[in-house]
């Protein structure tokens, strides 16, 4: 590159065609973060609405078809638009630091599969503004409701799946091709950053499930337009082909919604523990280990749809053994700050809290993988707790842990500790009060997915619309300590903790735009 | 605000027996299967409360005791080969001793041996039919509950959105076997007291079986998304003696033998008009909307249809065979002759609907007879 020297010292492009042209890593994170910060209000507002009908029994605020619309669109927001970019923002700001390359490796691509997403995603929503409303038919659209008995939105909305889909394959690529080409001279596979390994082995699922994925709606696609007959029996098709289909993506799926956040803890929990991870090892193992099993799972959200025994049996054995590599990390976690020298910054506190509660989720988790226990739970709010208590204080505040850590290095200000910890114990008791009593309903006999209720439900269900609305309202607050960080954070020092470790906080705060445009040299430990 | 505080109170106090009981937990049911399951389920339950007690105990203590503002100083081991091993295999035989009691009560619930009574159960958009095999007795099970307690109209009743028209009634200590299978989409038949729960798909049969220990009323639901009434099709299951269940299976027998009578009967049009709201109400109002305005661009208005206002054998012919690839059943199958004339006379004259003329069910026989 001589003769081009200066450029590496300039800067962002001036005004908004930086944001539409940009090609840095660091501009593309903050893009994906902030879109799935705004994705997590919209689909948030839908659980708004969801929690404040079910707040009392009967029907008061909206029709069941608007309702049925509402769950639907908040599984497919939250899940496409709210945790899925957030950890590709994560790893496009974070892989190239950790590993000490000077941007990723496919830099226009890395522009295209942002880009994608807002135009999906307003294809997606735009269906709530057509006749015949937005699709209706659960996140997990279900044929043959989402192929003959569709509304005619569904068309638009197999359409932004493909788009979604597309991004995730481009920057899976992109992730995986940077990880193994770009990483600083002298650092070895084992000396990868927990985070990026975990992201690693979450970008090849994604590339062999995304496929599938679109496979299956193209399959719906053909049935809804072309006459053919995949998921419908009279045409010599089965419906339960769907299921089987759908959970081969979905179940990996629920692991690339985690893996990543794993990963985000385990750079944390070491940090604030003052202490290197314990069994580096056997966490790098155990997240190929259940990445593996992902794939053998599948049918465990099936039991009910009349399988032979031997399947049940094959479905319960393989589930209930992901318990063990999943256990292992929870040990290893708790083995890290066992004898550490522990102090509790906002960054810190999520992830105990995530490790508390996507334990709770996992338990439970192992509660509906025994299959006779299952036919009782299935489709009941208890599994709605179950994925919950996995997704939001699991993802979710994995997430929002990995921002507070890092956010000292994106924009070089320190964020309102107070204000931290108050957002932190808001969102901790507003996700429980939301979350917990939905055991209750869901083994006392609630299904989900209905817009009323019958009388038993109604005291657990107000309790879960209260800390629903707790919950929500608190984001705001996450959402003004961002803002206040940026325009009137104190400076923040290269390393603002004592305890982290890595490449990244070996560049100043902020990040220079352009960084490790020289290779740093890694030692032999 | 009582009702507010009620759940905290509860919650707290754990007091039984207050106004409206909290259930905290699955019902142990009223089958030796429900009571096996609901015995599982405890269980895991424990297992999985000792394993969290350790693994949080541990990291609490840690919590308190390993922190910088009191001094600790972090040690630096980072593995122990020998307790990672003793980690991921104690969870293993762990996981073995659950897997087999769950093997067992899972062998028993496959058990297909001869039943005594045989049910086909079909799931429809939003209603369960039950059909008794080789009693030639089959009949709709629709949601009983009032509009007027949904839309908070009025006060609702203990069943409220758990009662239906005509129950299923089934004898006590006898096998039954329930046979599954859909009209439309995927639903899935739930009675948590017998702890069934089985989905319903169409083209597809599957199979089920109970055996009710205790005479009762057990109430369910559908628990797979089905639409947009998913949550209106409940289930009521009647577990009766064995003789009331012979007499009940004479006096419905005799129903339809007066039912069948009535088709040759005359009916004037008060008569089907006041029959025909209800069977409107009950099957068509659900879509088409009880003032028949539907919904644009799922479920076409009646109110001012050319199709309601046009020759009546177009208007029998969609009542009678549907139109499947738009998600309107075929009513043939489900109705009498007496109530589609009665519907369709009743939409012939509702609403802006005015066309003055009737259809009898001798009329709706003979163009089903005729096909």
């Amino acid at each position: 590159m001589s003769g081009h020297t200066e450029t590496a010292h300039h800067g962002p492009a001036k005004g908004w065609t930086r944001w539409i042209l940009t090609t840095n890593h660091k501009d593309i994170g903050t893009l994906y973060l902030v879109f799935s910060l705004i994705m997590l209000f919209v689909g948030g507002s839908m659980a708004f609405v969801i929690r404040a009908e079910l707040f009392q029994p009967g029907l008061q605020l909206v029709v069941p078809e608007f309702f049925n619309q509402m769950t639907t669109m908040h599984g497919l927001i939250m899940v496409f638009g709210a945790v899925m970019p957030a950890f590709v923002g994560l790893a496009n700001w974070q892989v190239p630091l950790m590993i000490g390359a000077p941007d990723m490796a496919l830099p226009r691509l890395n522009n295209w599969s942002f880009w994608i997403l807002p135009f999906a995603f307003a294809m997606l929503l735009s269906t709530l503004l057509m006749a015949g409303g937005a699709p209706d038919f659960g996140w997990t659209f279900y044929a043959p409701l989402s192929t003959t008995y569709a509304p005619p939105s569904v068309t638009f909305f197999i359409f932004a799946i493909h788009m979604m889909g597309i991004s995730s394959i481009m920057g899976a690529i992109n992730i995986i091709v940077t990880i193994f080409n770009m990483r600083a001279p002298g650092m070895k596979m084992m000396d990868l950053p927990l985070f990026v390994w975990t992201w690693l082995i979450t970008a090849f699922l994604l590339i062999a499930v995304m496929p599938v994925l679109a496979a299956v709606v193209t399959m719906m696609l053909m049935d809804v337009h072309f006459g053919t007959s995949f998921f419908n029996a009279a045409g010599g098709g089965d419906p339960v082909l769907f299921q089987h289909v759908f959970w081969f993506f979905a179940h990996p799926e629920v692991y690339i919604m985690v893996l990543p956040a794993f990963g985000v803890i385990s750079q944390i929990v070491p940090a604030f523990s003052r202490k290197p991870l314990f069994g580096y090892h056997s966490m790098v193992y155990a997240t190929m280990a259940i990445a593996v099993m992902s794939f053998i799972v599948w049918a465990h959200h099936m039991f009910t749809v009349g399988m032979p025994l031997t399947g049940e049996l094959f479905f319960m054995y393989t589930t209930m053994l992901i318990a063990v590599p999943t256990g292992v990390k929870v040990f290893n976690w708790v083995s890290t700050m066992f004898r550490g020298s522990m102090s509790f910054e906002t960054p810190m506190l999520f992830s105990i809290a995530f490790i508390v509660l996507f334990t709770i989720g996992g338990l439970s988790g192992l509660m509906l993988a025994i299959a006779p226990a299952d036919f009782q739970y299935h489709d009941t709010y208890f599994v709605v707790a179950h994925f919950h208590y996995v997704l939001v204080p699991g993802s979710v505040f994995g997430i929002i842990a990995g921002v507070y850590y890092w956010l000292p290095k994106w924009c070089g200000k320190m964020y309102d500790e107070k204000l931290g910890q108050i957002h932190f114990w808001l969102s901790f008791i507003g996700v429980n009060l939301t979350f917990f009593p939905m055991h209750f309903v869901g083994l006392a006999g609630m299904p989900r997915r209905i817009p009323d209720y019958a009388l038993q439900f109604a005291d657990f269900n107000m309790l879960t619309s209260l800390g629903a609305f707790l919950f929500g309202t608190t984001q705001l607050l996450f959402v003004y300590i961002l803002i206040k960080t940026i325009r009137s954070g104190k400076p923040a020092a290269q390393l603002p903790w004592d305890g982290a470790k890595g490449l990244e906080w070996s560049v100043p705060s902020p990040a220079p735009y352009h960084t490790f445009s020289t290779p740093p040299v890694v030692s032999d430990k | 605000m009582r009702q507010l505080l009620h759940p905290i109170c509860t919650a707290l106090v754990l007091t039984p027996g207050t106004s409206v009981a909290l259930e905290f937990n699955m019902p142990v049911g009223v089958t030796e299967t429900s009571q096996s399951i609901y015995g599982l389920h405890m269980t895991i339950f424990y297992i999985c409360l000792v394993i969290a007690i350790v693994v949080f105990g541990v990291m609490f203590w840690s919590i308190f005791h390993h922190r910088k503002s009191k001094g600790a100083k972090a040690s630096q081991f980072h593995g122990n080969v020998l307790i990672e091993i003793v980690w991921t295999i104690i969870p293993f035989f762990i996981l073995v001793g659950m897997a087999i009691p769950a093997t067992t009560t899972l062998v028993d619930m496959y058990d297909t041996s001869e039943s005594d009574i045989d049910i086909q159960v079909t799931g429809h958009q939003w209603k369960w039919h039950y059909k008794y095999i080789g009693e030639d007795l089959g009949f709709f099970s629709i949601l009983a509950t009032s509009k007027e307690e949904i839309e908070n109209r009025k006060k609702k009743n203990p069943n409220y959105l758990l009662e239906v028209d005509n129950p299923l009634v089934v004898p006590i200590n006898k096998k039954i076997r329930f046979l599954f299978t859909s009209n439309d989409v995927i639903h899935a038949w739930w009675v948590p007291d017998l702890a069934i729960k089985k989905d319903a798909v169409p083209g597809f049969i599957n199979e089920s079986w109970t055996r009710i220990d205790k005479p009762g009323t057990y109430r369910g639901q559908c628990a797979e998304l089905c639409g947009m009434h998913h949550a209106f099709m409940p289930i009521e299951v009647k577990a009766v003696s064995e003789t009331d269940y012979t007499a009940w299976l004479a006096e419905q027998k005799a129903v339809k033998q007066a039912e069948a009578a009535s088709t040759e009967l005359v009916w004037s049009q008060e008569q089907l008009m006041t029959a025909g709201a209800v069977v409107y109400e009950k099957n068509c109002a659900a879509c088409h909307q009880a003032d028949g305005s539907g919904i644009p661009q799922a479920f076409p208005a009646l109110n001012g249809s050319p199709i309601v206002q046009g020759p009546t054998t177009e208007h029998m012919a969609i009542v009678i065979n549907g139109r499947l690839e738009k998600g309107m059943p075929a009513f043939g199958e489900q109705l009498s002759a007496v109530d589609i004339a009665a519907v369709i006379t009743y939409e012939r004259n509702s609403w802006d609907n005015k066309t003055g003329d009737m259809v009898t069910p001798a009329e709706v026989q003979a163009f089903i007879d005729k096909q």
